[in-house]
């Protein structure tokens, strides 16, 4: 396990360098002279040459990459050109609350999604199997923010209980004042503002959840071992659910990781969608407002999130089938 | 053919889909009302069904423009961004997959790398920092969307070269000295045909949710051009009022997805009839 979680680690080097490599050309060839943008339209010739210097913008590419990698190393992503500040403090404050969005959705999409995947597979070509596959499909077929909207207009409008837009404090620091104080205020609201978003960005991978669920407890529930466990005598819940379902997750357990991933880029649309302080809506914001070291340094940040989630994904799976650990 | 009218979800995936490019290619003689006209006295009409003096089935948006209209005109360009972009990654994505296949070794490593990189961002994120950094337009979403779907296709292409590779017929087309290219592309590529189609039918459906999200941040097609997504940002301005306007514009997608996504599975449930009976 030791040298498999090493060659991991090793693998992820050069990853992380060509990721690095590509956010860095994605706006350095850009089309048009982020100085010129800077300068807005008054400025001399001098002011350019400054400016031009202050940013390292004159130096070789290649130089200015090192410049820009040995910096963020150092947890320097610049200084964002409208608001002044430190890239990397606008990004890490915003960090928490698209964790918490992607995570929220995972754990509504895996609750609802495993259950509703194991109930189709027993009844199978049963009414709750049809209905729940049909929306399974739906649910892989509808944009996320679309659906976000739609929850807007007709369960926002119509139930005061979950705001429109915005956030108001984290869940984690919500239940910390509960234990702590004994206030639940903040836990519900927080509560309030996040059901939407999260439910919004779930449906999809509920949908996902569900279909492999049941294809693969339907698999699984052919192998011999069932049916050696059913002519034993053992009861069929108890074959169903700890011989059948622990061998059927494994691959919804995959998925999950996988989708966790995604829920990262997908908040990026959802978080606008809601005016949900996140770093996927700071970066569609910096793309508006053509601030380039908020978008390098956001995109950097999300993708590496990205490659570091699914490498504990490898990992735990790693951990739990080793027969991964061997290929 | 008679397998593919046996799978449900493939002739619904196809009549959906058949629905859609039709409504997209006569869309100038079927609109009810001018896409592009603006009428101040009917904003914000609310949709007043059929059979009614109202012209506006699906009511009008901020502009007082026909809603139903721009969602057929929109249909265009939703399937030629998707369709463009689709066709783009599966000849790239062939291209790389069938060589990395085919050829092996270090070159095989390369482009297989290059592949892991494109898949180490989240799709959408990536495809909004292209568009983001070439500027926002119709030709930069198409070619955005494009590079993020075809690590897939690689992928999918490589690991049907490899397999199909070791047949006796290719080995067989060896011995008889045919060139290479022809062995490649005569002999695995369209025995790896059926698997390849089923990635890309998949990947019109993602291709089709990529462009209206780019199109929703502004990133898409610019006006006066009608799109889905573009229709969704502005009914989110009028939220409140008209929620109708973001409505009816999802709901189109929502279907082409639906569409392409049945037919990918149906297909795959036809070319591949072990997996049907698992399922």
């Amino acid at each position: 396990m030791t040298k498999y979680f090493l060659y991991r680690l090793l693998q992820l080097i050069p990853i992380l360098i060509s990721i690095s490599v590509l956010v860095f050309l994605m706006i350095h060839l850009a089309p048009g002279d982020p100085v010129l943008l800077l300068m807005g339209d008054e400025g001399t010739y001098e002011d350019y040459r400054r400016l031009q210097e202050l940013y390292g913008l004159d130096l070789p590419l290649y130089q200015q990459y090192f410049r820009w990698v040995g910096n963020a190393l150092q947890g320097n992503l610049g200084i964002s050109i409208r608001q002044g500040a430190p890239v990397s403090q606008l990004i890490f404050e915003r960090l928490g609350p698209t964790f918490e969005l992607a995570i929220a959705s995972v754990i509504l999409a895996t609750i609802l999604g495993i259950p509703i995947g194991v109930l189709a597979a027993i009844k199978r070509q049963s009414f709750v199997d049809f209905f729940s596959m049909i929306f399974a499909l739906i649910g892989v077929s509808m944009p996320p923010f679309w659906l976000g909207l739609v929850l807007l207009a007709y369960v926002s409008m119509n139930v005061g209980f979950f705001p429109m837009f915005g956030r108001e404090g984290s869940i984690v620091g919500g239940l910390w004042i509960f234990l702590t104080s004994f206030n639940i205020t903040p836990l519900y609201d927080g509560f309030r503002y996040l059901f939407l978003p999260a439910a919004s960005l779930a449906i999809a991978m509920m949908a996902i959840i569900t279909r492999l669920t049941r294809s693969s407890l339907l698999e699984v529930m052919g192998k011999d071992y069932i049916r050696t466990a059913r002519s034993k005598g053992i009861g069929e819940k108890v074959v169903i659910f700890k011989h059948g379902l622990r061998n059927a997750l494994l691959p919804v357990v995959t998925i999950i990781g996988i989708q966790f991933g995604f829920l990262l880029g997908g908040a990026v649309i959802t978080e606008t969608v809601f005016a949900w302080p996140g770093a996927g809506r700071l970066v569609v914001n910096a793309i508006i407002q053509r601030d380039f070291p908020i978008i390098q340094g956001g995109v950097l940040m999300l993708a590496i999130a990205f490659t570091l989630v699914n490498l504990l994904v490898d990992l735990s799976y790693a951990l739990l089938d080793p027969r991964i650990r061997y290929q | 053919m008679k397998k593919f009218l046996e799978s449900k979800s493939a002739v619904a995936g196809v009549i959906i889909i058949g629905t859609i490019i039709l409504t997209a290619f006569f869309a100038d003689f079927i609109v009810p009302n001018d896409p592009y006209f603006i009428n101040i006295w009917d904003r914000y009409l609310p949709p007043e069904g059929f059979g009614n003096d109202s012209n506006y089935i699906l009511g009008t948006d901020d502009m007082g423009r026909c809603v139903l209209s721009r969602i057929i005109m929109g249909s265009r360009i939703s399937l030629l961004v998707a369709g463009i972009a689709t066709s783009i990654s599966a000849l790239l994505g062939i291209f790389f997959g069938a060589v990395a296949g085919f050829k092996g070794g270090r070159i095989d490593a390369i482009l297989m790398r290059f592949m892991d990189v494109i898949l180490s961002f989240p799709s959408v994120l990536l495809a909004i920092a292209i568009v983001a950094s070439l500027g926002p337009g119709m030709v930069n979403a198409m070619f955005a969307i494009a590079i993020v779907r075809i690590p897939a296709m690689a992928r999918i292409t490589r690991s049907m070269v490899l397999s199909v590779k070791q047949e006796e017929y290719v080995l067989a087309g060896y011995a008889l000295g045919f060139s290479q290219g022809r062995i490649l592309f005569k002999h695995i590529l369209m025995n790896s045909f059926a698997p390849i189609l089923v990635v890309a039918t998949l990947n019109m459906g993602t291709a089709i949710v990529v462009e209206a999200s780019l199109s929703f941040l502004g990133l898409g097609a610019q006006p006066p051009t009608v799109t889905w997504g573009r229709m969704l940002a502005m009914g989110r301005e009028a939220i409140r009022r008209a929620p109708y306007i973001t409505f009816y514009p999802g709901l189109a997608i929502v279907l082409s997805v639906l569409g392409f996504n049945l037919l990918g599975d149906g297909l795959r449930d036809i070319f591949d009839p072990q997996l049907k009976k698992k399922g």
